[in-house]
């Protein structure tokens, strides 16, 4: 029997639903077309119709996060491809799983500059982890799993597929994901089992331990989490997490510290910078969590477990690398860690709970509480106490009010936080919340944001009213772009250089213009009522909070300090002190 | 100081072997310009027709940090099979070829000849006026020798850069 031919747009389809592909977010354009005809066809893929390319990499993201599974975007060539860049780059940065198939022109067209042409695989090569040009229909099945496996094998990432509209009506033969291997790539997921037991060693041997953990154990899949929150609480040591790791160990375990880096906790910081062996898993030392390098936890022993080699001693030396995916090092560590009997130093142990409770009677994420104002602490304070025992996720935008909420919320498992960490891209949460929405029907979503942040995506208001997404836009509106004036109070003289929207619009009325719920809470006593009828709403929901305008985000480590330099409040000054290297830091 | 054993420049010759497909060169350059890396000389060639393998030499110079840094970040390259660092790993022979046009005529042209000769320079052109000369050597043979011909009517110059393999019979 001849084999069956099948239209490359067709043969996108079944290999997107082969790899188990349920929901696409995209947008249509000429050179895509034979694609969304393909998809008029069937009813097994859901394709979601957002109002801007980036708002379908950042819905991609949120269903991935919140889902595990690998995102998919689809987007025409030119504009549509080059709109897709900023959610390709946030992913990249985050480690998001996502597949973004982008319209091309024909192939005999390419390089002539036509209509709506871009070279997409040049401009997406640094921000992908891998990018395909599918020029002959042959080789199409074969490169979307090649593409998938390479999305959610090691440490995950975006991978972009470029297919030239002739390409898309070419009929060619289909391969099925199972007969596909890839030539190369082939992440090291078990650790070797020396370097464990020498992590094992060092751990069970430490007088001042932390565990530092970030979002490579959320990546890793739930088991990870658990299996970290065994081995935690097996030893009895504290643990702090990175901002793209809460929720990976219970935020309301008395073994955790918070979040650490710029705008983490007090304790977590100096127990970072005091620790004698640091257990950093699934977490890169990035600058906003390490502070000055070269006073980076001095006299430490570092052990770093991670999926990604080249995470390994690029920013940090450490002394013990296990290379490989954390729920398999995590389950070989208590493996080890029971068979070989290893008994933490319990009297250590002891005193250095004693200090860390010492850092922890300061109280530092208190604030400065009031009934003349509403202050964005206290709205996410209340927010807190609305979502208990909801299920919940939260998305956030960028800005002070994605620290706070890090800060105040409640992460007591792992998917459930999604927010912009490495690439700090406003206008991520509306339509991150929109993707966890439509992943989780009945879950309760909220977005919280900040009024500058929101104005960056807020077409995608008009996305959540057409599927019914009932998403919850929680603006914390303190009328500035609230983090950049806080560096401009702190180290630029107070000079606010045009951080300020000052025509915003009327929330409840652009609520309103797109079919969705607006709510005002102006005075603190207006709060807990607002937040009730949010959450009572099946519908979406913008929610505009008057914030306290002149409030600033502590604790702070200030660029090229280290842990041990923090600001706990208002009290404390910096922009006398602030080393000119550390001004030029972002 | 834990985080920085050394801040010593060292200079390394990787070699890698790569799947020989459209924007390999691309990603490897892109990476060492993204990340701020230095590229001293870089050569890359088909070494494998039937398995269509490319091999990329590239001389880069960087702290020991950096230089480790390079190498983890190649591997990552999704087309990328292996990386190896010749200057490590070694020792290696390392060659590059230059084509040097000299114009000259007189004694400055039978100069030019004689020291072509010394450093067993092939002429590959000749005219009344120019020579051509080919020359195979370290990167270092190869300066000199256009330091000499500096001197004696040095008009261009086209060097490939280097490539090296490991000695002994292990392969890559």
């Amino acid at each position: 029997m001849a084999e069956q031919l099948l239209s490359g747009a067709e043969i996108i389809l079944k290999a997107l639903k082969d790899q188990g592909v349920e929901v696409i977010f995209g947008y249509p354009g000429g050179a895509v077309l034979p694609i969304y005809d393909a998809l008029f066809k069937q009813n097994d893929l859901r394709h979601i119709l957002v109002r801007h390319e980036q708002a379908a990499v950042h819905a991609a993201e949120g269903y991935a996060r919140s889902t595990g599974k690998v995102g998919c975007v689809l987007v025409t060539s030119g504009p549509g491809a080059t709109n897709a860049v900023t959610g390709l780059t946030d992913a990249l940065l985050d480690s998001i799983p996502l597949i973004c198939i982008s319209g091309q022109v024909p192939t005999h067209l390419i390089g002539n500059d036509a209509f709506q042409e871009a070279d997409t695989t040049g401009i997406t090569r640094s921000c992908t982890k891998h990018n395909y040009l599918v020029k002959d229909v042959a080789n199409l099945a074969r490169t979307l799993h090649e593409a998938f496996f390479v999305a959610r094998s090691g440490r995950p990432g975006p991978v972009l597929i470029d297919i030239p509209k002739d390409v898309q009506f070419n009929e060619g033969a289909y391969v099925a994901p199972h007969e596909v291997r890839h030539k190369t790539y082939r992440p090291q997921v078990k650790p070797d089992l020396a370097r464990v037991e020498e992590a094992i060693d060092l751990i069970a041997g430490a007088k001042r331990p932390v565990f530092y953990v970030g979002g490579g154990v959320v990546n890793s899949g739930p088991l990870a989490s658990k299996l970290l929150t065994a081995f935690v609480r097996m030893t009895g040591y504290p643990c702090t997490n990175t901002l793209m790791g809460l929720g990976t160990f219970p935020a309301s375990d008395p073994q955790f510290l918070g979040m650490l880096g710029m705008h983490g906790t007090y304790e977590a910081n100096l127990a970072m910078h005091g620790c004698d062996v640091m257990i950093a898993v699934g977490a890169r030392f990035d600058d906003r969590v390490t502070g000055k390098i070269a006073d980076f936890a001095p006299g430490s022993k570092k052990i770093h477990i991670d999926i990604d080699p080249s995470s390994i001693n690029k920013n940090v030396r450490v002394d013990v690398a296990v290379i490989g995916d954390a729920a398999h090092v995590l389950e070989d560590m208590i493996r080890l860690w029971k068979a070989r009997q290893k008994r933490p130093d319990q009297a250590a142990l002891g005193d250095w709970w004693s200090q860390i409770n010492t850092w922890r009677k300061r109280d530092c994420l208190r604030y400065q509480k009031t009934d003349r104002i509403i202050k964005p602490q206290y709205a996410l304070e209340r927010l807190r106490e609305a979502i208990r025992g909801v299920d919940h996720y939260i998305t956030t935008e960028v800005g002070q009010h994605q620290m706070w909420a890090a800060q105040f919320l409640p992460f007591e498992q792992p998917n459930r936080w999604l927010t912009s960490g490495g690439l700090g891209t406003m206008g991520y949460g509306l339509p991150a919340a929109i993707g966890v929405q439509i992943a989780h029907p009945e879950s309760l979503v909220v977005d919280v944001a900040g009024e500058s942040s929101i104005m960056m995506n807020i077409q995608e208001m008009s996305t959540a009213v057409q599927y019914g997404a009932p998403v919850k836009v929680f603006i914390l509106n303190n009328q500035y772009m609230g983090m950049v004036r806080q560096w401009q109070e702190l180290l630029h003289g107070s000079r606010y250089s045009e951080s300020q929207l000052t025509s915003l619009p009327d929330f409840i009325k652009l609520a309103e213009a797109f079919g969705a719920v607006g709510l005002r809470a102006s005075k603190v006593s207006e709060l807990d009522g607002v937040i009730r009828e949010m959450i009572a709403i099946r519908r979406p929901v913008i929610v505009d909070v008057a914030v306290d305008p002149t409030e600033n985000c502590f604790p702070m480590i200030p660029g090229g300090r280290a842990h041990n330099e923090m600001l706990l409040g208002p009290a404390d000054r910096t922009e006398e002190a602030t080393p000119e290297d550390g001004m030029v830091l972002v | 100081m834990p985080n920085d054993l050394t801040n010593k420049i060292e200079k390394h010759t990787i070699a890698v072997l790569v799947d020989n497909e459209p924007g390999v060169l691309a990603r490897v350059i892109g990476l060492f310009s993204g990340r701020g890396y230095n590229i001293e000389s870089l050569t890359v060639s088909e070494v494998d027709k039937e398995n269509n393998l490319s091999r990329i030499t590239v001389v880069t110079s960087g702290t020991r940090m950096i230089v480790e840094q390079i190498k983890a970040q190649l591997e990552r390259l999704v087309p990328v099979h292996r990386v190896r660092d010749l200057t490590d790993d070694g020792p290696c022979i390392e060659r590059e070829l230059a084509l040097v046009k000299v114009a000259g005529t007189g004694e400055r042209r039978n100069e030019a000849m004689r020291i072509a000769g010394i450093f067993n320079a092939r002429v590959v052109d000749a005219t009344l006026s120019s020579f051509i000369f080919e020359l195979t050597g370290t990167a270092e043979d190869l300066g000199d020798f256009i330091g000499l011909m500096s001197e004696l009517g040095l008009v261009e110059i086209s060097r490939t850069g280097v490539v090296a393999i490991s000695r002994g019979a292990a392969g890559f």
